[in-house]
């Protein structure tokens, strides 16, 4: 399973076809509270870099983009009544959206895990 | 100089403190040759009293509406106001308070903005409302707005019955634009709207009681829009009609705008009034507007808050659901505390009056030769033909120091169908006085 | 009813004593907790409608609206107004609001009938009082800007701004210069800026600020191309400041094709002081509730009047008022070229007249004496801070605010948000926070003409003693803070989280039968 970051905080995981994105927990943190979660449509076609959903807190809303491009396979329904899980879990139950990639080779670009520690020092 | 504490010794102690060499350092950011040196060419300042005969110099070339017999409506409506409402909202803690931002030290306005935001919802029928708009007209054009963020559909169609005033602000905020369809206007109260609807179509906008006066059928609109997928916005300019009509949000309504200026308000020759929005819940996160939600602070205490604000331009910039950054709050607080005062059975009672009023005036007109009235519904408003321009016998009326209403001309200029008419309406403050010099004077005038 | 440790209630229509504790501010139930659907306040017959003419429409749901009779209203409406904070208790030193005094005269001329109780509608003949207050009104403004042109009927300022960034852009689309589909904005903008243009389908292009808190007439250069409709530009500037290279930032502007739209939020630092119309402005609202000192009302309603040039004169939507034979004219239908209409009737008509009368009152002279004490109240508050608190734009003195940064509270573990919510419990309103956002934690205090030395001094101690508190590690005055307030902080997580926006009836009641 691979991780990827971008600059913008947020990760993609590799899961075999798939891959799973979400916010980096120091993302969540410098966020706050979140509370609410604007979700893609199953379906939809994103380009890496496009706007895919939208976190907000209380007092900011953070556009979430696509690290990499692809076909939205699932959003975390879970989200919509229970915003916080991106607070709690960010990596695991407060994952936002699922992506079948066009070209997995597009996360080379991307930062690794040492690479993102480095950048949020 | 009455409004400014400082002394000219004091200024100067103060500028010596800040170290500026003269009052002018503190502007030398500013192109010194476009500095004014002498104050502009404007009258010098005055005492109280010369400046209160002026301001009445000017009022007392005004004819008020209270000077003689009134049947003026088309969107703004002249109602008591209870003396209780006029003494709260000059209350200093009212008045010169700002945006409740800090909710610590703002819990009247919010709790007043909760309470006012669950009256609109009531007298609605819907479930949500927000903190109030700038006025009926332009929470109109918000809503068309909304509809279109919630449908990602572009076609609006606006019912002929709607305001001219209100479809002129909608044209203006959506700018040159095909998907905008006007109706012509329909002074009969018919209109052909529900048979042009298609997959295409976001909302329709239809207000009840018309322009005219008429009401209009919002469960067959609700039902024929609601079948294409669309939205069907409710316009309100009388608010209280909703005494005695059923709620736009139990016959369908998606959207509910209101003009909320007939409670609390007075007719200001058009302003400030009060824009009423009230919607589904479903629907809030493309509501624009403030909205006070309830919460409960550090000690468990329930408090309020203005919340969701993440829609809203200080924060979302250029991707927030609309300009906007104020709401109409004296007004909404001058509206909240009349239907208070009134509760359920006075409004109910107050809409009775006013349907009673106007059926006494709808009788007289319909009594006097080469009179027709158009209405076979109304509420308190109604149009009547008098087969002749209808602007110079309503400026002859005025000579004879009756304001007898509206030609429709004024507000639909360059349509001959509308010429020979007048929009009347009566309300609770209507005598039957007024009603009688009225018939005489244009029976008079229709000789 | 629940009841927390302390044993204080807290359930629904507990009536108790409030967080502060003080009998004097009890919590006040919400109307819908003690009004009753048969009370009313108002007397009105009861009538018999013998034929009614509503066609069936009648209503058949309940209303649901509680009643109050008169003495309860006055109670309700009185406890509750005591739980905020307002200008006339109390100094409100919040950066871009110019919360000023409210004069009382205002109010009393806005109620005489000849004002309040005309028709919008009513025939000309009747209203030419009003139409030639409108007139006068008109005419201060034109001579505090130096402009050619006003449209009064913005309803507040950010309608004024979109009244005139759509005048230019029909002044665009007139002259063939539709193409035109870019709004340069500055980083310090405040939010409606960028907001307006994208709702007239604009691309909004930032303009970076530089290190001295001031926009740089280079960079609008280099932005500028053949696409760009306007420049949207605050001025005095969200930082306080006055932006020193206004005229050469105009000049290129216009130089480009396009036009300049100011903000006029920031008018009260220069009125009588210096004209907009003489920096090349082309379209500027004035926010006569900031500025010409009617009432804010806890949010509302405002006005926005927008002057224009005379480039833009044509392009100003309807209503307007003109000279026809010996009287005035209003002209209510769009010529050619205007815009059309912004709001159903002629706009603020109340504001109006509480504006003009606060003109009249201050003169010329006294306006810009005004303007001139802003700016000293603001400087004297600057020197008197300027060596605890830290300021990141010394380089030009401020205008009617002053901004600092939170630079000083470094290593305290205080928040700005904290060092704000303490303000409150030494009987001030905070100032603006985190706004605007070029600097790290914003304070941006703005003083108005209003405030006597005393209350300056007195202010400046507060903060000054706040400031040596942080440093000295009491993090328990700002992050409790307030403790003196009606309540303490909210939690804006959970209102946003599960929005309860409407009052419903306690789910652990029996409900009444529908």
């Amino acid at each position: 399973m691979t991780t990827r970051y971008t600059v913008d905080h947020e990760y993609i995981r590799l899961d075999g076809a798939e891959a799973v994105v979400g916010i980096t927990p120091y993302a969540q943190e410098q966020l706050g509270d979140i509370v609410y979660v604007e979700l893609p449509s199953v379906g939809q076609a994103v380009k890496k870099g496009d706007e895919a959903a939208v976190v907000e807190s209380v007092k900011a809303a953070s556009e979430i983009y696509a690290p990499a491009s692809g076909t939205v396979v699932a959003v975390n329904d879970r989200l919509s009544g229970e915003p916080g899980l991106i607070n709690l879990d960010p990596e695991a139950g407060g994952w936002i959206f699922k992506l079948r990639l066009d070209d997995a080779s597009e996360l080379e670009a991307l930062m690794d895990a040492d690479a993102y520690a480095a950048h949020t020092a | 100089m009455r409004y400014l504490p400082h002394s000219d010794a004091e200024r100067a102690d103060m500028l010596a403190l800040i170290g500026g060499p003269d009052a002018d350092a503190l502007f030398s950011a500013v192109p010194s040759d476009l500095l004014l040196r002498q104050p502009p060419a404007l009258p010098a300042h005055s005492p109280e009293f010369s400046v209160e005969a002026r301001m009445r110099a000017l009022s007392a070339r005004n004819h008020a509406a209270g000077d003689g017999p009134f049947f003026i409506g088309a969107g703004a409506y002249r109602h008591h106001v209870p003396a209780t409402v006029d003494h709260l909202i000059q209350r200093s803690e009212w008045l010169t308070a700002y945006t409740p931002y800090q909710p610590e030290i703002s819990q009247g306005t919010l709790q007043m903005l909760f309470e006012f935001q669950t009256q609109v919802a009531n007298l609605t029928g819907m479930e949500v409302a927000n903190a109030s708009l700038y006025d009926g007209s332009t929470a109109t054009a918000e809503a068309v707005l909304m509809a279109r963020r919630l449908t990602r559909r572009n076609r609006i169609l606006l019912s002929g019955g709607l305001h001219p005033h209100y479809r002129d602000v909608v044209r203006t905020y959506l700018g040159d634009d095909d998907d905008l369809i006007c109706l012509p206007a329909s002074p009969v109260g018919q209109g052909d709207i529900l048979s042009r609807l298609d997959d295409k179509t976001a909302a329709i906008v239809i207000q009840t009681p018309d322009f005219f006066g008429h009401l209009r059928d919002l469960k067959a609109a609700a039902d024929a829009i609601h079948a294409v997928g669309g939205l069907l916005i409710v316009v309100v300019t009388e608010v209280v009609s909703l005494g005695l009509l059923e709620a736009p949000g139990a016959l369908g309504a998606d959207i509910v705008v209101a003009e909320g200026q007939s409670l609390g308000n007075a007719l200001n020759f058009g302003g400030p009034y009060v824009g009423l929005m009230a919607t589904r819940k479903s629907f809030i996160r493309q509501m624009p507007g403030r909205l006070c939600g309830e919460t409960v602070d550090a000690e468990g205490q329930r408090g309020f808050v203005l919340t969701l604000s993440t829609r809203e331009q200080h924060i979302r910039r250029e991707k927030a659901t609309s300009n906007i950054c104020t709401n109409s709050g004296l007004c909404a607080l001058a509206f909240t505390i009349h239907l208070s005062l009134l509760g359920e059975a006075g409004l109910v009672r107050l809409a009775r009056l006013n349907h009673a009023r106007a059926g006494a005036l709808a009788d007289a007109l319909a009594a006097i030769p080469g009179v027709t009235l158009l209405n076979r519904t109304f509420f308190n408003e109604m149009t009547i033909r008098i087969g002749r321009p209808a602007a110079p016998v309503v400026e002859a009326l005025a000579r004879r120091g009756i304001l007898a209403g509206v030609p429709a001309s004024r507000l639909l200029p360059g349509e001959p169908e509308v010429d020979d008419l007048i929009i009347l309406a009566a309300t609770e403050l209507t005598s039957s006085e007024d009603i009688a010099a009225l018939s005489a004077a244009l029976a008079e005038e229709l000789k | 009813m629940s009841m927390n440790t302390q044993g204080r209630p807290t359930g629904i229509g507990s009536g108790g004593a409030g967080g502060n504790g003080s009998s004097m501010l009890p919590n006040e139930p919400l109307l819908f907790e003690i009004g009753d659907r048969e009370h009313s306040g108002v007397d009105l017959p009861e009538v018999e409608i013998v034929t009614d003419r509503l066609g069936g429409f009648d209503r058949a749901s309940a209303l649901d609206l509680p009643g109050l009779t008169e003495p309860e209203a006055m109670r309700h409406y009185v406890r509750l107004s005591r739980l905020n904070h307002s200008i006339d208790s109390g100094m409100y030193p919040l950066g871009s609001c110019t919360m000023k005094h409210n004069p009382r005269l205002n109010e009393k001329m806005a109620r005489l009938p000849g004002f309040a109780d005309i028709h919008p509608l009513q025939p000309v003949s009747t209203v030419q009082g009003a139409l030639q207050l409108m007139e006068e009104l008109s005419h201060w403004l034109m001579t505090l800007t130096g402009t050619a042109a006003v449209a009064l009927s913005p309803k507040a300022g950010a309608h004024g701004e979109l009244c005139g960034m759509m005048a230019i852009k029909a002044a665009h689309e007139a002259r063939g210069q539709a193409h035109r589909t870019v709004v340069l904005v500055p980083e310090s903008a405040h939010g409606t800026n960028p907001a307006t243009a994208a709702f007239l389908g604009y691309s909004v292009k930032p303009i970076p600020a530089r290190a001295d808190g001031t926009v740089d007439a280079s960079a609008v250069v280099a932005a500028l191309s053949p696409d760009v409709a306007a420049i949207m530009l605050t001025n005095p500037n969200t930082c306080g400041l006055f932006e020193p290279q206004i005229r050469e930032i105009a000049a290129a502007v216009h130089e480009a094709g396009a036009y300049f739209y100011c903000d006029g939020a920031n008018f009260n630092a220069i009125m009588g002081v210096v004209r907009p119309g003489d920096l090349g402005i082309d379209a500027m609202h004035i926010n006569l509730h900031k500025t010409f000192s009617t009432p804010h009302g806890g949010g509302g309603p405002g006005a926005g009047p927008v002057v224009l040039s005379e480039a833009l004169a044509p392009f100003a939507p309807v209503p307007f008022v003109r000279k026809a034979g010996d009287g005035l004219e209003l002209v209510e239908h769009p010529q050619e070229t205007a815009l059309g209409r912004i709001t159903a009737f002629h706009g603020q008509m109340g504001m109006y007249v509480r504006a003009l009368t606060y003109m009249l009152s201050h003169g010329g002279d006294g306006l810009a004496q005004a303007a001139r004490d802003a700016v000293l109240n603001a400087n004297y508050i600057r020197a008197r801070l300027a060596d605890v608190f830290s300021l990141p734009f010394p380089d030009y003195p401020a205008m009617h605010e002053v901004l600092f940064d939170d630079s000083f509270l470094e290593g305290s573990g205080v928040s700005t948000l904290d060092f704000a919510k303490a303000l409150i419990d030494e009987g001030f309103h905070p100032m603006t926070m985190y706004f605007p956002l070029v600097v790290h934690g914003a304070m941006l205090i703005e003083p108005t003409e209003s405030e006597s030395r005393q209350t300056l001094d007195h202010f400046c101690d507060v903060m000054l003693d706040l400031a040596r508190s942080a440093k000295a590690g009491d993090k328990e005055r700002f992050t409790a803070a307030p403790t003196r307030a009606p309540r303490r902080r909210l939690d804006e997580t959970r209102a946003a989280r599960t929005p309860r926006l409407t009052w419903s009836p306690p789910e652990d009641l029996p409900q009444a039968a529908e």
